[in-house]
């Protein structure tokens, strides 16, 4: 088995330095053909090691390679594929295969085909580091190899200018209404890896505590180790850890990156930004779940803030017009449900909902890929409309995709996210179950708002002379797995269970089976209510916000994200900025570099002072000489006098 | 009246002094040849006379390695001497500045 751990884990780096090769050369299609193949054998290894999981019961544990051993130090390069980890690899491998076959077609006229898949199979290789190492540095290094792959991809087209700032709320590149992400693609590679920098801070501070404190930074270690610490010494490791969860799941107040990072090409949106790196803060949380358990206040905490980061995220996808933003709140907002779960304990909850929020978000940007892709990069849905008759396939997928969001019977989302709201329910936290259920309604409502924008009513894209084609048959046969595991990953939930509670704690909710229907009945109320509103609404007025409300202050605040970019701009950029001009032209200008240069000068100065000495006549040097000798002289017989004086 | 060491001492640094000032002042190679040999053999009193009056030959004996030294010096410095004679056409020090710093 220990076979199928490496070809998981190479292969994703094997096809990455191949793609490599051809860096800098125009586009070859072969490069993206063997690193989707590749991807592919390392998803069969991982479906394999699931499934010998799943039989056997067997933890597969290897140590590679001795890493670090100085003194008591000894931190090896070592493997765990458990079920927690053999999950997570089954999602990220498919979910990284069907994204690399779509980019070979959404790529299809970049002139930088070949680097752009050398990145992506780093990505792939670096999350699989994270997700399989079996202790805290092995998925440190994952971590930053995942923050370092999503800079080079955020960043991918670096090359375009920065937009200017404006007050217009429609072209400003900070409101969610302009045809902008952010102001460059630069920028946002820039904000997206400083914002995890300063979070990753935090994450390390806590695993620095942990290897001060035990000794270890094996899991099996710290977690049989972690009930002998003192309760206060265990919250600041569990608060730092989540910090660096934080900033990796984009959780307030790290959220602003994550929207921002719609800048990067949309395949790298689908798996980075959706599916599998946002999606590491909550395997860290389910990972050193016997950390969190030690302290539930800690855990409350977490919940608390997903709660409020579901409905904030939420609530700014309701005006968007930027269809990636729109998404990427969604993202933002599922990833608050899942840190809802694992805070309050539920962490196969939390787990499931990750892995089924995989499937179908990372298909749902796919198709918007496609959207955007037979639309000349259009981004704002009020811009498209009646898609639907051009593209067939991609609008029923995505329609499947938000069903599956909404959380509606019998697909995945129900499954999941109906057991969060349950959780929280029975877990007494009826405040954070009633955010859930607002926002479960408002999830269903923006989703069907962007699928009605984007696929019905009237063709809105001929004034702009678009002409949309369905993608080739391959990108929507890529996606087809996806979307069938978006309707059927739910069903899996009974051997899932099985699988998972040999090492997750099981769940303990106490609710009885009146409750129980009673809960599922409002909460699919309330999301075919969303559905339902956003389609006939819709139907009757083709539009959903009024003139009126356009000039609100709460629409503005929304289409603005909060003012958070503002608020980052003039709060803490601008500032700093200044902070760092001042300490630049002051400071080092004028302080460090004249005492280095004074030095420099002194050094030329006695130099140039000193050339008449080197005459070449002889008979000055000697002259010097003999000076020289009768000074010594006349030095030593001084201190010989006053030696002996 | 026998001479005392002093005597001595003081001969040999009067003849060193000489020897140093022509090193200083003279500037033809041939006699700056002149004057190290007077200050060696200035070293040479000094070194005999105190091997005298303290009844150790080892003084003497480094007497005669100064002057065989300073024999064979003279040979190879003469040759050299009349080589750069024979390129520059001068032996003044003034006139064979061929470094400069």
């Amino acid at each position: 088995m220990e076979k199928y751990l490496y070809i998981a884990l190479f292969a994703p780096l094997l096809g990455s330095l191949f793609a490599a090769l051809f860096a800098n050369r125009p586009k070859q299609l072969f490069t993206g053909v063997i690193t989707s193949a590749l991807l592919g054998v390392s998803m069969i290894a991982s479906l394999n090691l699931l499934f010998h999981i799943f039989t056997t019961q067997e933890v597969i544990h290897v140590r590679m390679l001795d890493w670090i051993i100085i003194g008591n130090v000894d931190i090896p390069f070592g493997f765990i594929v458990d079920p927690i980890s053999a999950t997570m690899m089954c999602v990220v491998t498919i979910v990284s295969t069907m994204v690399h076959i779509h980019s070979i077609g959404y790529m299809d006229h970049d002139k930088s085909f070949n680097r752009f898949f050398s990145y992506l199979s780093a990505f792939v290789f670096s999350m699989m580091i994270l997700i399989m190492s079996d202790n805290f540095a092995g998925l440190f290094i994952g971590w930053e190899g995942v923050g370092l792959c999503s800079w080079l991809l955020i960043g991918f087209w670096y090359h375009k200018e920065d937009v200017p700032r404006s007050k217009d709320i429609y072209n400003s590149p900070y409101s969610t209404l302009s045809p902008y992400s952010s102001v460059s693609p630069g920028y946002a590679a820039n904000e997206a890896f400083i914002m995890n920098r300063v979070a990753d801070l935090g994450m390390l501070v806590g695993i620095f505590f942990i290897y001060w404190n035990i000794g270890s930074l094996q899991y099996d270690v710290v977690f049989a180790n972690i009930g002998d610490l003192s309760h206060g010494l265990v919250i600041a490791i569990a608060a730092f850890l989540f910090i660096g969860a934080m900033g990796k799941s984009a959780q307030f107040p790290f959220n602003q990156w994550l929207a921002n990072a719609m800048e990067g090409p949309t395949p790298v949106s689908a798996l980075i930004h959706a599916a599998t790196m946002v999606t590491a803060g909550v395997y860290l949380v389910i990972r050193a779940n016997e950390i969190f358990t030690v302290v539930p206040e800690v855990g409350y905490v977490i919940a608390s803030l997903g709660a409020f980061v579901a409905i904030f995220a939420a609530s700014q996808a309701l005006v968007a017009t930027n269809i990636k933003k729109i998404i990427a709140f969604s993202t933002l907002s599922q990833l608050g449900y899942m840190f809802v779960a694992a805070g309050l304990g539920a962490y196969w909850v939390a787990l499931f909902h990750l892995a089924t929020h995989a499937f179908f978000k990372s298909v749902l940007f796919l198709g918007a890929g496609n959207v955007m892709h037979a639309t000349n990069n259009e981004i704002n849905i009020k811009n498209m409309g009646g898609l639907h008759k051009h593209m067939k396939s991609t609008s029923i997928i995505m329609t499947i995709a938000s069903v599956a969001l909404s959380g509606i019977f019998p697909l995945s989302g129900f499954f999941s996210k109906d057991l969060i709201l349950e959780v929280a329910f029975g877990a007494h936290a009826y405040i954070i179950w009633a955010v859930l259920w607002i926002t479960a309604g408002l999830t269903a409502f923006y989703s069907f708002r962007l699928i009605m924008y984007v696929f019905h009513g009237e063709e809105n894209f001929k004034k702009f002379g678009y002409h949309p084609h369905e993608t080739y048959p391959f990108v929507i046969a890529a996606m087809t797995p996806l979307a069938v595991l978006a309707i059927i990953a739910g069903w899996f939930k009974e051997p899932f269970v099985a699988m998972i509670t040999t090492v997750l704690p099981e769940l303990e909710v106490h609710v009885s089976d009146t409750t129980l229907y009673t809960l599922i009945a409002i909460t699919t109320a309330i999301a075919l209510g969303g559905i339902l509103f956003a389609v006939f609404k819709y139907k009757k007025d083709g539009t959903y916000f009024s003139h009126a409300l356009h000039n609100r202050f709460c629409y503005k605040l929304l289409a603005n994200q909060y003012y958070i970019p503002h608020f980052l701009e003039n709060v803490i950029n601008k500032p700093y900025l200044r902070m760092s001009q001042f300490s630049w032209k002051e400071i080092d200008l004028k302080v460090v570099d004249s005492m280095v240069d004074g030095i420099a000068k002194m050094v030329y100065k006695t130099g140039e002072e000193s050339r008449p000495l080197q005459s070449g006549n002889l008979s000055k040097a000697l002259t010097l000489m003999v000076i020289g000798l009768t000074l010594l002289l006349v030095v030593s017989m001084f201190f010989g006098l006053a030696i002996r004086g | 009246m026998s001479l005392a060491l002093n005597d001595y001492l003081i001969l040999s640094t009067i003849i060193f002094v000489i020897g140093l000032i022509g090193v200083i002042r003279r500037k033809n190679l041939l006699m700056l040849f002149f004057s190290t040999e007077i200050m060696l053999n200035a070293v040479n009193i000094g070194l005999a006379a105190i091997s005298k009056f303290h009844g150790d030959l080892t003084g003497q004996m480094f007497a005669f390695f100064i002057v065989a030294i300073a024999a064979s010096e003279v040979a190879v410095g003469l040759g050299l001497l009349i080589l750069l004679y024979k390129r520059k056409g001068s032996i003044n020090l003034d006139s064979i500045v061929s470094m400069k710093g």
